[in-house]
């Protein structure tokens, strides 16, 4: 009888069903991101895990460091680069998979495959793409005559060296970022637009709205918070990556052409060992989660509210 | 005339996407097949076999390579994370959807904001904590951390989907003579089976995506998991087994693949939030 009553008691089921959860995010998600800024301020390594506090020492060392401040530029340049990319490019794929053609199933599942499949995976297909003597993006170039012989548009050299040569190997990390990214984004505005009330759009054309007047003063408005949420994922999912950076390139070609926080993070606290100085680099993605974090919360009490 | 062209521009479009989307895997059917003689001539098409295709760099991966263990390595990781996901995640959603009310909605968003916190921010602590228990280079690593972030989206999924199932149902039950915990596991439970099925396919890809929590944990070649088991082993120093390396992250891509696509809307709908009405 009293079990029972324990079963049925919700001021008591609802805290103990949430506890494992609680328990486990605590442990393994606050303690270590409280452990980060603890990190940050202490000269901790792998050799000598005993935590002192040294203040603001690693933060100062990181400012005047060339390598950091390149870091932080390049992040900086491939989120915002390929965020834009991606916002524009998903914008025109959704609205031609919109359409009615043959064979969606079969487009939708190659065009989505990018985000589907693991991205270290899709970013081994690149690496021979951007090879330096293989690369079959030269081979097509040669065809066309437009390189690999004097006079030809991209030069004279037999190959471009994509991932040998700063501009190019930071130009071809945005393109795999806005290549993997593309998908979610366009999957996301779809969502958007087919929530969009079919009788606006037919009341626009009706009263004799034009495409780009439908676009500008209709559907992007009315898509404004859609967009928002695909710009938060994206901007997340390049801001924080270093998959992409790591297999590509590592940060090269050296020093530092296309390193990025997460990546010198990782070279300094974990190939490196010195923890301290990794997580105060890490502590630099904060500024910008915290402000993902507030738009994350503002929609998602809109979302409560409706 | 018109619709003609709309519907030239309309197949133009979507197949310069295609080929966008598509070429690395191409590129990587290509590679597999191709004979290394061929493969290694910069002068022959990359895109299609000069030389008859052949086998040899199948052999190679599934006989010489550790391929099948970083398959296997990643099956047994996804499913014991999988398994803790929807032990943690369904009770806790269950209990935030149902009987905590306002107070509830703010635990969820705040559940919700850990998956903004990412593993580049946490992999050094973490690391610190994997050293301390001693899991470094074992699958218990990973299988003890991976949760971090497939627990809160899935909780945050199964709430949204416990909450759109009408409550009469459960109340019904509980009037029937049901305690509160027996309305759930009779009644709500096998109406919310489709949202914990899409959460299983969801955690389980987000496990055969991870790559840096593997990276940093994992050095024994016999323990890792498939994206850094190829990236590391089948490319030593300056050596690259092309052929091995394009086949491995073809197979490994297209089941994951198959998986994700089949449940992506249900997901979608979960991380666009607010922003769209269902």
């Amino acid at each position: 009888m009293k079990a029972r009553r324990i079963l049925d008691r919700e001021d008591i089921l609802a805290p103990l069903l949430l506890l494992p959860t609680g328990l486990y995010i605590v442990l393994f998600v606050g303690f270590p991101f409280v452990m980060s800024f603890v990190y940050s301020i202490s000269n901790v390594t792998v050799g000598n895990p005993h935590i002192k506090i040294i203040g603001l020492k690693n933060f100062i060392s990181l400012l005047q460091d060339v390598a950091f401040r390149t870091s932080l530029v390049n992040t900086f340049i491939f989120t915002v680069v390929s965020v834009s990319l991606v916002i524009v490019l998903a914008h025109i794929l959704a609205e031609l998979l919109l359409r009615d053609f043959r064979g969606k199933w079969f487009v939708r599942f190659i065009v989505l495959m990018p985000w589907t499949a693991p991205i270290a995976l899709g970013a081994i297909g690149f690496l021979w793409f951007l090879d330096s003597v293989f690369s079959p993006i030269d081979w097509f170039l040669r065809m066309l005559g437009l390189l690999g012989k004097p006079g030809a548009l991209f030069g004279p050299a037999s190959n471009l060296y994509w991932l040998g040569r700063p501009g190019l190997a930071m130009a071809s990390v945005i393109l795999v970022h806005v290549w993997r990214l593309l998908p979610l984004a366009t999957v996301i505005l779809i969502a958007g637009m087919n929530s969009i009330p079919k009788e606006i759009i037919e009341a626009a054309q009706m009263d004799g709205a034009g495409y780009f007047r439908r676009l500008f003063h209709i559907n992007l408005p009315l898509l404004f918070p859609v967009i928002g949420v695909t710009v938060l994922f994206a901007t997340f999912f390049t801001f924080t990556d270093m998959t992409v950076v790591w297999i590509l390139t590592r940060g090269g070609p050296p020093p530092n052409a296309t390193q990025v926080l997460a990546s010198l993070s990782f070279l300094t606290g974990i190939e490196g060992g010195d923890l301290a100085q990794g997580a105060a680099i890490a502590i630099f993605f904060f500024p910008v989660l915290a402000g993902l974090a507030i738009i994350v919360l503002k929609l998602a009490k809109k979302a409560v509210v409706t | 005339m018109k619709k003609l062209f709309t519907r030239t521009g309309l197949y133009a479009g979507l197949g310069l996407f295609i080929v966008f989307a598509a070429a690395p895997f191409y590129i990587m059917l290509i590679t597999m097949f191709k004979r290394t003689h061929d493969l290694f001539n910069p002068n022959n098409n990359p895109f299609f076999f000069s030389e008859p295709p052949t086998l040899d760099h199948l052999r190679l991966l599934f006989g010489q390579t550790l391929f099948t263990t970083f398959l296997l390595n990643t099956l047994l990781v996804g499913i014991a994370v999988v398994l803790i996901t929807v032990l943690l995640a369904v009770p806790a959603a269950f209990s935030l959807a149902r009987m905590a009310g306002r107070w509830g909605d703010n635990m969820g968003i705040g559940i919700f904001l850990t998956y903004l916190v990412p593993p580049t921010l946490l992999f050094i602590p973490l690391s610190r904590v994997v050293a301390i228990l001693n899991i470094q280079n074992s699958l218990w690593s990973l299988i003890l951390v991976y949760p971090t972030f497939t627990v809160p989206f899935c909780t945050w999924l199964l709430m949204s989907f416990f909450k759109s199932i009408p409550k009469d149902i459960e109340e019904q039950a509980m009037i029937d003579g049901c305690s509160r915990m027996g309305a759930f596991f009779r009644v709500l439970l096998p109406l919310a089976i489709p949202g914990i099925i899409s959460v299983i396919v969801f955690a389980f890809t987000l496990v055969a995506n991870e790559y840096i929590y593997a990276l940093a944990f994992i050095q024994d070649s016999a323990k890792k998991t498939i994206g850094i088991g190829l990236t590391t082993e089948l490319v030593r120093g300056d050596v690259f087994y092309w052929g091995a390396l394009m086949g491995g992250a073809l197979l490994a891509s297209i089941p994951v693949a198959l998986l994700y696509t089949f449940f992506l809307d249900r997901i979608i709908s979960g991380l666009a939030m607010g922003g769209v009405k269902k």
